[in-house]
């Protein structure tokens, strides 16, 4: 396996891993707030906090991490992204600034204010949609090259149906992704009012979930036939990914084995997610930068690897400790500790 | 003046990073000054250290999150707003990078873990175990992120061909000749401002409120910190201008004025310029820039002449350097001060006077930081990577950026000021007092509650 088909192959999980934490962050915030609203914080807001504070940073770096990875092993993406992404990039770049710091402030800080629980909840909403444009974008059509400039077409992204179904989708991914997890934290704390309100939220979005899915899955077909041809030859991934969202489905709906439940959502995310990078191969954009002609040179390439498995070998311990202490010590996180 | 787009672009960038450096600099200098106040009051079994550990702690965090968002921010507008810096640059210098995010991570699992573990485990030296990860993820952080700084003044293992790096050895590149000197400066200074800082809220406390136990402890500890990382830090500013006399002697000349070529030159303190760059109302020291870049009062220091006069860097950058070094003896000065009164036992450290000066520490700190840092890159001009690529070649041409400068400033108008809000609510009415009666009580409760139900 050469090295950029490594690399990509480890940023695309990290995309992954990023997806699924920062999903249940976002969907967290999300939450927090509208029970906030609706009156029923003393439910659930505790539980949320619980989970979030000490964990929040590393969501936080996991889409760092992405980033500097695919900017180290494919530095063209720099190029092109950078410049056609200047205004959105800016703007969700903002939105995690005021994300990141409003959650410390609420959290850390001694007064709670809903003015700050508010700013937490809308970004978590915001972030995922104004991220999700560079998945659109990596479709073709939206950033245009002309001699030596390169834009993005504003008309063209806005008027196109598959980029709002993307961000629809985004937007309810999180949500769903989020609920579900929430829903097995709750049940292992074994807080019975919190779950059963969360285990509502998760049924509640999880239809919209795969409807949207379906929708942009469609337009795709109309806007990039090579990857819609692609995916509909990973078909059996894609069943997977169905079957796994039934088992979730079945499980939340009958209210048991909540654990499971979450794992069955993550892995109905981890077919489709796949499914749809491996659709897209060997373009990261498409029609400009594709895996191989983008690659940084074999020494670099190689260095990069080298660091990363290092490197892995040192986070993946700490994370199990981090796990082991906050997620699976039950007395934390029924609240003795 | 119009402002075209790449003085827009320079704007934008240098403002992300003068107040990212703040926030940087006490990300890297104040674990640190944690953990040993921890250790200390473990060893000790003094529960005011303690107290420290865990007061500091929770006002970190509050910066280590502005730091973080505005870290994000600089990383991504490295790509946005120099977009042919990075398609360039990105294939030598992705190396440290990575590592960087991978120190940063290491960091941050095991900050959250250090804030929530306070009481979780019996042998209290296992939880002091865990600011280890934390100092080292910090340091290393500072270090490979100052390694991509070196580069860009000492660009190396790499072969130029065709407008391209070719034949990148990335290792190569992180060990360029700015490195060594470059994080020797960064952590000195970095935990030079992290002590200073803790020292002047703790004199600035007793000024208004009168003298008390935890913060005499608190202060006398830092003081400690400030000089033994004040003699490092001016250590590291002499190896640094060492440095810049051998490799990069435009830098060094244009910060100090020093136009020809020539034996045993002076050393020129402030002053100012007229139209035929003749220098007036400086200080001239004789010799002494020669000794100080070679250390021998003879020796040839480069001048300005040498080089053509489109590559100078803008000759600003001499108040900028005389500056953050007259910062720098100054907090060396008021630690040396403070000792001699600590010593002399007839005079009171704690008099007004001196709670004064060290209260002023902390902005000083700050102000050096930021100085140096504003002449490290403004004293690269024209180049962003030197020899190799000019800042205009390097930025974005989307006029957008005009406006999200002003985005960006509202950003951080709105961060820093609600940063000092918070932190100002969550100490101004909690003082280590109340804050000690209450920690003690509850252990208290807690052993009782032991005690009846061995019972």
């Amino acid at each position: 396996m050469s090295y950029e088909l490594i690399g990509i192959s480890v940023l695309w999980l990290f995309l992954y891993g990023y997806l699924i934490v920062a999903s249940i962050d976002f969907g967290a915030g999300f939450f927090a707030f509208y029970a906030r609203w609706t009156k029923q914080d003393h439910l659930i807001n505790r539980l949320i906090s619980r989970y979030l504070s000490p964990v929040w940073e590393i969501t936080n770096v996991f889409f760092v991490f992405f980033y500097i990875g695919i900017v180290g092993f494919f530095p063209d993406t720099a190029y092109y992204y950078g410049n056609a992404l200047i205004v959105p990039g800016s703007i969700a770049v903002i939105l995690l600034a005021i994300r990141g710091s409003f959650y410390a402030f609420e959290n850390y800080g001694s007064k709670k204010n809903i003015v700050f629980l508010f700013l937490y909840g809308a970004t978590g909403l915001l972030i995922p949609a104004s991220l999700s444009v560079a998945l659109t974008l990596s479709e073709g059509g939206f950033i245009v090259k002309q001699g030596e400039t390169v834009s993005l077409d504003y008309w063209a992204l806005f008027t196109n149906p598959l980029s709002w179904s993307i961000v629809g989708l985004a937007i309810v991914s999180v949500l769903f992704i989020s609920s579900s997890f929430l829903a097995f934290y709750a049940s292992r704390a074994e807080d019975h009012a919190a779950l059963k309100l969360i285990r509502g939220y998760a049924l509640f979005w999880s239809t919209p979930t795969i409807i949207i899915a379906l929708t942009a899955f469609i337009y795709l077909g109309q806007h990039n036939e090579r990857h819609f041809q692609n995916m509909m030859d990973l078909w059996w991934l894609l069943a997977l990914s169905v079957a796994f969202f039934m088992i979730a489905m079945w499980l939340l709906y009958n209210g048991r084995r909540y654990g499971l439940a979450f794992i069955c959502v993550m892995l109905q995310f981890f077919t489709a997610f796949f499914a749809y990078g491996i659709g897209q191969y060997p373009y990261i954009l498409d029609p400009y930068i594709t895996v191989q002609s983008s690659a940084t040179s074999p020494a670099m390439g190689m260095a990069l690897v080298v660091v990363f498995i290092g490197g892995l070998c040192m986070l993946i311990p700490s994370l199990l400790l981090v796990f082991k202490l906050f997620l699976f010590d039950a007395d934390y996180v029924k609240g003795k500790k | 003046m119009a402002i075209d787009t790449v003085m827009w672009s320079k704007l934008v960038t240098g403002m992300t990073l003068a107040f990212h450096v703040i926030f940087a600099t006490l990300g890297v200098g104040v674990p640190l000054m944690i953990a040993i106040a921890e250790f200390i009051g473990i060893r000790k079994k003094d529960p005011h250290y303690t107290l420290m550990a865990k007061r500091w702690t929770r006002g970190f965090i509050i910066s280590v999150a502005v730091g973080v968002v505005t870290g994000t921010a600089i990383s991504l507008q490295l790509a946005l707003v120099w977009p042919n810096f990075m398609k360039m640059a990105g294939n030598v210098i992705a190396l440290p990078l990575f590592l960087e995010v991978f120190a940063f991570f290491f960091e941050a699992i095991f900050l959250g873990i250090y804030l929530y573990t306070w009481d979780r485990f019996k042998n209290p030296y296992i939880h002091w175990l865990l600011t280890i990860p934390i100092v080292i993820g910090a340091c290393m952080s500072a270090v490979f992120i100052t390694t991509v700084n070196g580069f860009m003044n000492q660009p190396g293992g790499f072969v130029m061909e065709a407008g391209q790096f070719t034949a990148v050895d990335p290792v190569q590149a992180m060990m360029n000749t700015a490195t060594f000197s470059k994080v020797f400066h960064v952590l000195s200074s970095a935990y030079l401002t992290g002590a200073a800082l803790l020292a002047a809220i703790a004199a600035f406390t007793m000024l208004r409120k009168g003298v008390s136990a935890y913060h005499k402890k608190a202060l006398n500890l830092m003081m400690v910190l400030v000089l033994v990382f004040g003699l490092l830090n001016t250590l590291a500013g002499d190896v640094s201008a060492k440095f810049l006399a051998e490799h990069q002697p435009e830098k060094l000349a244009a910060a100090e004025w020093h136009f020809e070529t020539e034996k045993g030159a002076d050393l020129i303190l402030m002053g100012w310029l007229n139209a035929q760059h003749e220098i007036i109302g400086a200080l001239h020291l004789p010799k002494v820039l020669s000794f100080l870049a070679f250390g021998d009062f003879n020796a040839e220091v480069i001048g300005l002449e040498e080089f053509p006069k489109d590559e100078w860097p803008p000759l600003l950058v001499h108040y900028l350097f005389d500056l953050m070094a007259g910062v720098g003896f100054a907090l060396l000065v008021i630690a040396l001060l403070y000792f001699l009164f600590v010593f002399w036992k007839k005079r009171n450290e704690l008099n007004k006077w001196m709670l004064r000066l060290i209260a002023l520490c902390a902005p000083l700190a700050f102000l050096g930081v930021e100085l140096g840092w504003f002449y490290a890159e403004i004293g690269r001009q024209p180049w962003i990577i030197r020899g190799y690529m000019r800042v205009e070649e390097a930025a974005t041409t989307s006029p957008s950026i005009r406006i999200l400068f002003f985005v960006f400033l509202l950003l951080y108008i709105v961060l820093g000021t609600m940063c000092v809000v918070v932190l100002r609510r969550l100490f101004n009415n909690n003082p280590p007092e109340v804050e000690m009666e209450k920690w003690m009580k509850e252990k208290r409760n807690q052993s009782i509650e032991k005690g009846e139900s061995t019972r």
